[in-house]
């Protein structure tokens, strides 16, 4: 059996996470067709690349049916849960970084930070009867963020997508979803809230705790070509 | 028949001899009245499903609510109740998911100090044959301090809306004594504020979009401009209440203590809680020995207002065996418009087997 590596199948992602395990020594490529999801590895031995959706990676991961993966670091904590008993993390890649952030409408001229987001949380409570709508799909690391900080009266509905169109639409109060630059908030009138964000994403190589590691040695060919230290208890 | 399930069982008999009747609860509750009552945190910790016809449901993560509404329908005063069967709780790692609450509660209007007494004792009467360590606790005492500080009404409602949040709390009551970060944010949002009417910094923050209006924002301005001209919270009683929340004792040397604070809105709480004392004395619970904890209850027991007490087993790394407490609010909230003083508290089985 071979180590079964577990990488982004096509787009900006696919691209970087090849020019980075080729800069260190380990070429991939997507063989067969353009549209056939099969790739090759060359530079290291007994490596088997697996090309997934990155949201895939993380519950692939979890399964132990992929026993490294590259996926945003944010795709991993929100989709698994207690993240830490389900995958190590190995390193931090360097691209695709994304911040999950909090913004509120730009005219809420009275809102800096999460601590006033709170007491706008308490009153708008109070004035509409019903708790202060925050849209997102991030759902599990948004309440954690705001149960660490002690927000209150607050609710979370569900956005798959344009999620910055909920507070025009009237569907939410407020927004946690994922930026790079600002520009989708900024021509929906909405600002950042001042405080950490949520969670700063990055491309990052994972690797499973659940997995098989007995016939997968080639992990230590792999680690060496890459530079990384592993996990004492892998394997 | 598990061994849990005969515990339960035998749990339950003891508590109806006690004069409790017992009663059912559905297993699928509406989720809303459960997520206004416990905000979105509730979701993290509940199992949530989705029916066609009643929309969002949960499955009952305890049983208090639904035994307080079926008292507001049909209850005669006062009433005493048991009831036994599983609750569902998301956990991580290998903690129970689902797992057996054995509850006696009492709602009474008369004596609230032996309603109090009345379930510790039988609590600590049934729980008697393992090795467990109670503690007592009293929110009511932290709401009369919150209450009783020298600031506008409207810090203390924030500071009370926040007893159950302890690092927020102590976040606030920072800024509100004018120190720390939050306190420089907000001297720079005041600034800001006062500058320029609000009219104009909203039309210059370009369209107004959502549902919260001009009104509101305009409002809330005009509570933070006044805030920022109430004093700061005096240190001392910063000091006084930090003090209280780190007081740990047994019980009647908590209430010397806190009556040698010399704290006037404290009397009226600590008066409840020398008849308490003294309704446990009488129940044969010694006051001298039993522990009490000011911060009790904060981080887990969101509804209860008064009386907690907790029964917890030798290892740190288990969940409390019995919890409970005095929870007049809930019942104001859940009875739109009726209430009535009630107390009561849960045992839960499986892990009182685990100690056996």
């Amino acid at each position: 059996m071979s180590l079964k590596l577990g990488v982004p199948s096509k787009g900006r992602l696919m691209e970087k996470t090849f020019e980075w395990f080729a800069a260190r020594g380990v070429q991939m490529a997507r063989t067969g067709e353009a549209r056939e999801y099969a790739g090759a590895v060359d530079g290291v031995s007994g490596v088997e690349l697996v090309l997934l959706s990155a949201s895939e990676i993380p519950r692939e991961l979890a399964a132990g049916r992929i026993h490294l993966g590259v996926t945003g670091s944010d795709l991993v904590r929100e989709t698994l849960a207690d993240w830490q008993a389900q995958v190590w993390e190995l390193a931090p890649m360097g691209f695709g970084h994304a911040d999950l952030i909090i913004a509120v409408p730009k005219s809420w001229v009275d809102v800096e930070t999460l601590d006033d987001l709170d007491a706008v949380a308490a009153a708008f409570r109070t004035e509409h009867g019903f708790r202060l709508r925050i849209a997102t799909k991030y759902h599990r690391l948004v309440r954690d963020y705001l149960r660490a900080h002690g927000v209150a009266d607050y609710q979370l509905v569900d956005s798959q997508g344009a999620t910055e169109g909920t507070i025009r639409n009237l569907t939410a109060e407020a927004v946690a979803d994922i930026t790079s630059t600002g520009e989708t908030l900024r021509a929906n009138h909405l600002k950042i809230l001042r405080d950490a964000p949520v969670h700063c994403s990055q491309a990052t190589l994972f690797a499973a705790r659940g997995a098989d590691w007995t016939q997968a040695r080639a992990v230590h060919g792999l680690a060496d070509k890459l530079g990384l230290s592993l996990p004492a208890d892998l394997g | 028949m598990t061994g849990a399930d005969a515990l339960a069982a035998t749990l339950l008999a003891e508590m109806q001899s006690a004069g409790a009747v017992p009663v059912a609860a559905d297993i699928l509750q509406p989720a809303e009245t459960l997520l206004d009552l416990y905000g979105e945190d509730i979701r993290a910790r509940a199992y949530v499903t989705h029916d066609p016809d009643l929309g969002e449901m949960m499955l009952r993560p305890d049983f208090t609510v639904p035994v307080v509404q079926a008292h507001m329908r049909i209850g005669a005063e006062p009433a005493r109740y048991c009831y036994a069967g599983p609750v569902f709780r998301k956990q991580t790692g290998g903690r129970a998911r689902e797992y057996l609450q054995v509850g006696y509660e009492i709602f009474a209007r008369d004596d609230p100090a032996r309603a109090d007494a009345e379930v510790f004792a039988l609590f600590a009467r049934l729980l008697a044959p393992y090795a467990l360590r109670p503690v007592t606790g009293d929110i009511g005492i932290l709401k009369a301090a919150v209450a009783g500080l020298s600031t506008s009404d409207l810090r203390k409602t924030a500071l009370l809306r926040h007893i159950w949040h302890p690092k927020r709390f102590r976040a606030l009551l920072e800024r509100m004594g004018g120190k720390g970060p939050l306190a420089e944010a907000r001297a720079d949002l005041i600034a800001r504020l006062r500058a320029t009417p609000v009219a104009a910094q909203i039309a210059e923050a370009g369209q107004l979009v959502g549902l919260r209006s001009e009104a509101e924002i305009a409002a809330r301005v005009e509570r933070l401009i006044a805030d920022a001209e109430t004093p700061p919270i005096p240190q001392a009683e910063v000091a006084a209440l930090e003090g209280l929340l780190a007081l740990k004792s047994p019980a009647s040397d908590a209430l010397a203590q806190m009556r040698a604070m010399g704290w006037d809105a404290l009397a009226p709480a600590l008066d409840r809680l020398e008849a308490r004392l003294d309704a446990l004395a009488s129940a044969g619970i010694d006051p001298a020995t039993l522990p009490f904890e000011a911060s009790f209850g904060r981080t887990t027991m969101e509804y209860y207002d008064g009386f907690v007490f907790g029964f917890l087993p030798a290892r740190d790394d288990l969940p409390p065996v019995a919890t409970g407490g005095r929870y007049d609010a809930l019942t104001a909230v859940l009875g739109q418009g009726q209430a009535i003083p009630a107390v009561g508290g849960v045992i839960r089985p499986e892990l009182l087997e685990a100690l056996a």
